[in-house]
């Protein structure tokens, strides 16, 4: 026998899974998505969310490296923030651009606000929206899915040289692979009233952000990280259950301006939004009532930004408004504590106090 | 009588039970270590005063030291024997105590003196808690929190039910399972002597879901005049938090810094309510009490009745240790208190002696600490409703007086859920006992 006692105060067990664990859990769920992003779009595809991952995980351990610190890539959240990143961008968006976004996304997303579980917004969102802001063109040039070429050459604006404007959407008719403006189903009901059917939306046979496209898919995963414990439930159910009803309200008004329930739940990046983006830990409330009002908000956000925006699409603004809304929710929504009559907990995260 | 209700409180955890090991295994009496250490504090409060002195020769169950004034209970000879010296000892809570070294003789029957009965009939309420703090009783199921002071209802208040605890949620530990199916009779007894000091009206015995046995023997036994009923409440952890079995039963809340008088309810613990069933109706003290040992690396795994004062080395030694054993706790794996030297002993409120090997502490130890990554599994865990992320972060920062006043860090009693589902793995059950211990030193100084 060992007289070598080891002393740690209880408990002496452990449940349940590690931050680590969760991240994997997480690519794993997402592999399904990358997997049909990359059947449905081909070379482009996979080089995007390749360079997306690259960046951001490289950019991450860069600045670990800068800060004097271990290199935190180990976790797998630079991992998920990246493919995230990527799943969320224009299939044919230049390289050069992907990899611009991908550091803002880690640099000014995570690191600036002090690395994981200090980030207010979703990084891969906030790279997402810079690039939105910067390059609204190549942003909104999208891929048709399924090109029968895809697999055999580039789309013509993947290779475009840094800090070089891609070609002309509409170039390469007819010769390798075709890139348009402004055809997803969202812009196509938004511009010209054009619905695309659920089978098609479900099945993600259409154009569209690299790893939109497939509700079904994207669905699966998030029922299989809700099944784990590794996603709270209510967010999505909060975001789906508003936007189909706000917009099954709209469509009951109005049937010819707005349109069905059904295409706006399974349109668009509000799956992949509802599923992966909004459900992020950090950025979400930490209470069960303070994410359905999260949720809720998100989706009614989302319904206002397609029906009466300039815009076809808002997953991403609805989302990092939910972010920045996230502090006050969890200070309005505070458990009550066990004992006292009325809530007197002080909420939300306690300012951190600086370094002395 | 109802058998199958299933009561239960907000939130807590799963953790694995690990009780199939010793739950079918009758307590059996461990023998005599060649030297015990009886600490004169084993409570919460005043240590006893000796009153033996050194080469005296003393008699199984013989007074050893008084109780010294309300907050202090009586200390018992857990042998016959010869006291060596009188000093300091290690404890568990890694301060010397001062204590009794006994070296029982060899060729002693070891038979239990007896005493001045206290009689449930015609004993004064008062009279059995003078009894009770004479017997040396003290809460067994961990906190050793002195059951005189307990059953004494404060001036002005009321308490209309005694909630007898027989949850034993911790994982590992089944004395209490033990105790209810051995020793059914003095719990009833037990009862009936808590009844009358308190001038409750009903008693409900709580027990979980997975002690169904003991809940029907207890059941079966219960006579038709005593007002007591068997409540099988959902197994989950901490079912048996005091706090947390009023509120399942009785559906009433402790008021925060209350005590459970305030919601007219008192709990107190099935192996305690038994040894007042067993000692006072001979005017006995306790010399010894059941105790699980148990864990991976022990090899005859049981439920011992074992003399207070016993090392944790001769335990070990007798059972056998297996593999490389890397901690010995004291209690259940959830809010037990880890051993620094085996020659602690085991005392009144040891409930479990657990064993783990570096197969299970190696890789816990090994764990890296993430930052919180605000995923809020700690909320939907505590069972107060606390916010232990938020404390944790102000813990580290540290903002001890904002974490008291705003986020009721006083009222947190440590059960460890919210350290044991942490995927950042945050000590945060560490660091709410040193904010603790800071806000109690620093109102004791002001």
């Amino acid at each position: 026998m060992s007289d070598i006692l080891t002393i740690r105060t209880s408990p002496h067990i452990a449940g349940g899974a590690s931050v680590d664990v969760i991240m994997y859990h997480v690519i794993l769920a997402l592999v399904p998505v990358t997997g049909f992003a990359v059947y449905a779009f081909g070379l482009s595809a996979a080089a995007t969310v390749t360079t997306a991952v690259a960046t951001c995980v490289l950019c991450e351990h860069g600045l670990c490296r800068l800060s004097g610190e271990a290199s935190v890539v180990a976790d797998g959240s630079a991992v998920i923030t990246g493919l995230l990143y990527g799943l969320t961008l224009p299939p044919a968006l230049p390289l050069w651009m992907v990899a611009v976004g991908g550091m803002i996304a880690v640099g000014v997303g995570k690191h600036l606000f002090g690395g994981l579980g200090q980030n207010p917004f979703n990084p891969a969102l906030v790279g997402r929206a810079i690039l939105q802001a910067a390059f609204p063109v190549p942003m909104t040039t999208w891929m048709n899915a399924m090109q029968p070429d895809r697999f055999s050459v580039l789309a013509p604006s993947t290779l475009t040289p840094p800090l070089s404007a891609p070609p002309a959407a509409g170039t390469g008719l007819g010769d390798g692979i075709d890139i348009v403006t402004g055809a997803t189903p969202l812009a196509a009901w938004k511009f010209e009233r054009v619905a695309t059917g659920a089978g098609d939306l479900l099945l993600g046979v259409t154009s569209g952000s690299t790893g939109e496209t497939c509700a079904v898919l994207i669905a699966l995963g998030g029922v299989f990280l809700i099944a784990r414990n590794m996603m709270n439930w209510r967010i999505p159910a909060a975001i789906l259950a508003t936007v189909a009803a706000l917009s099954s309200l709209a469509h009951g008004l109005a049937p010819n301006a707005y349109p069905t329930a059904e295409f706006m739940v399974l349109s668009g990046g509000l799956m992949l939004g509802a599923m992966f983006m909004a459900t992020d830990m950090v950025g979400s409330p930490m209470t069960g009532w303070g994410c359905v009002i999260y949720g809720a908000f998100i989706g009614a956000l989302v319904v206002v930004i397609r029906l009466f925006g300039g815009m076809p699409e808002g997953v991403m603004y609805a989302i990092l408004l939910g972010n920045a809304v996230t502090p006050h929710i969890d200070r309005l929504i505070r458990p009550r504590v066990y004992g006292t009559g009325r809530s007197r907990q002080g909420g939300g995260p306690p300012a951190a106090k600086e370094a002395s | 009588m109802r058998l199958f209700t299933r009561k239960s409180f907000a939130h807590g955890v799963h953790p694995p039970e690990c009780k199939d090991a010793t739950r079918n295994l009758p307590i059996r009496q461990f023998p005599f270590a060649p030297l015990l250490s009886v600490p004169l504090v084993q409570h919460l409060g005043k240590p006893a005063r000796p009153v033996v002195t050194e080469d005296q020769e003393v008699v199984r169950g013989q007074l050893i030291g008084e109780a010294d004034g309300w907050m202090s209970v009586a200390m018992h000879a857990p042998v016959s024997g010869v006291v060596k010296r009188i000093g300091l000892m290690p404890s568990i809570t890694g301060q010397m105590v001062p204590g009794v070294f006994l070296a029982p003789f060899a060729a002693s029957t070891q038979e239990v003196i007896e005493g001045t009965p206290c009689a449930v009939d015609s004993a004064e309420p008062s009279a059995i808690a003078r009894a009770i703090q004479q017997a040396g009783i003290v809460g067994l199921g961990g906190a050793a929190f002195p059951t005189h002071v307990k059953v004494t209802v404060p001036e002005g208040k009321r308490v209309d039910t005694i909630i007898v605890n027989g949850v034993e949620c911790e994982p590992y530990l089944t004395t209490d399972h033990r105790v209810m199916l051995e020793q059914g009779d003095d719990v009833i007894t037990g009862i009936r002597y808590l009844l009358k000091v308190t001038g409750a009206d009903r008693v409900m015995i709580g027990i979980e879901a997975n002690k169904r046995d003991a809940a029907k023997a207890l059941g079966d036994r219960v006579p038709p005049d005593l007002p007591c009923t068997v409540e099988v409440v959902e197994v989950k952890y901490p079912q048996g938090a005091e706090k947390m079995l009023i509120t399942a039963l009785l559906g009433r809340e402790v008021p925060s810094g209350g005590l459970p008088a305030d919601a007219g309810a008192m709990c107190i613990n099935v192996a305690t309510t038994a040894e007042i069933g067993r000692l006072l109706p001979h005017g006995r003290g306790i010399q010894e009490r059941v105790i699980t040992v148990s864990g991976p690396g022990v090899k005859k795994k049981g439920n011992y009745r074992i003399a207070i004062g016993t090392p944790l080395r001769f335990i070990l030694d007798t059972v056998g240790a297996e593999g490389d054993i890397s901690r010995v706790f004291m209690g259940g794996p959830m809010m037990g208190q880890a051993a620094s030297s085996l020659d602690i002993p085991v005392v009144k409120g040891t409930s479990g002696v657990i064993v783990l090997t570096s197969r299970e502490t190696g890789p816990l130890a090994k764990r890296r600490e993430y930052p919180c990554i605000r995923c809020g599994y700690c909320v939907d865990v505590c069972p107060l409703s606390l916010n232990p992320s938020a404390l944790g972060l102000l813990a580290k920062n540290p903002q001890y007086e904002q974490m008291a006043a705003e986020f009721h860090l006083m009222d947190c009693f440590e059960c460890g859920s919210c350290s044991f589902v942490c995927p950042s793995h945050i000590p945060l059950v560490h660091h709410f006992r040193v904010s603790k211990a800071w806000i109690r030193k620093h109102k004791a100084s002001s």
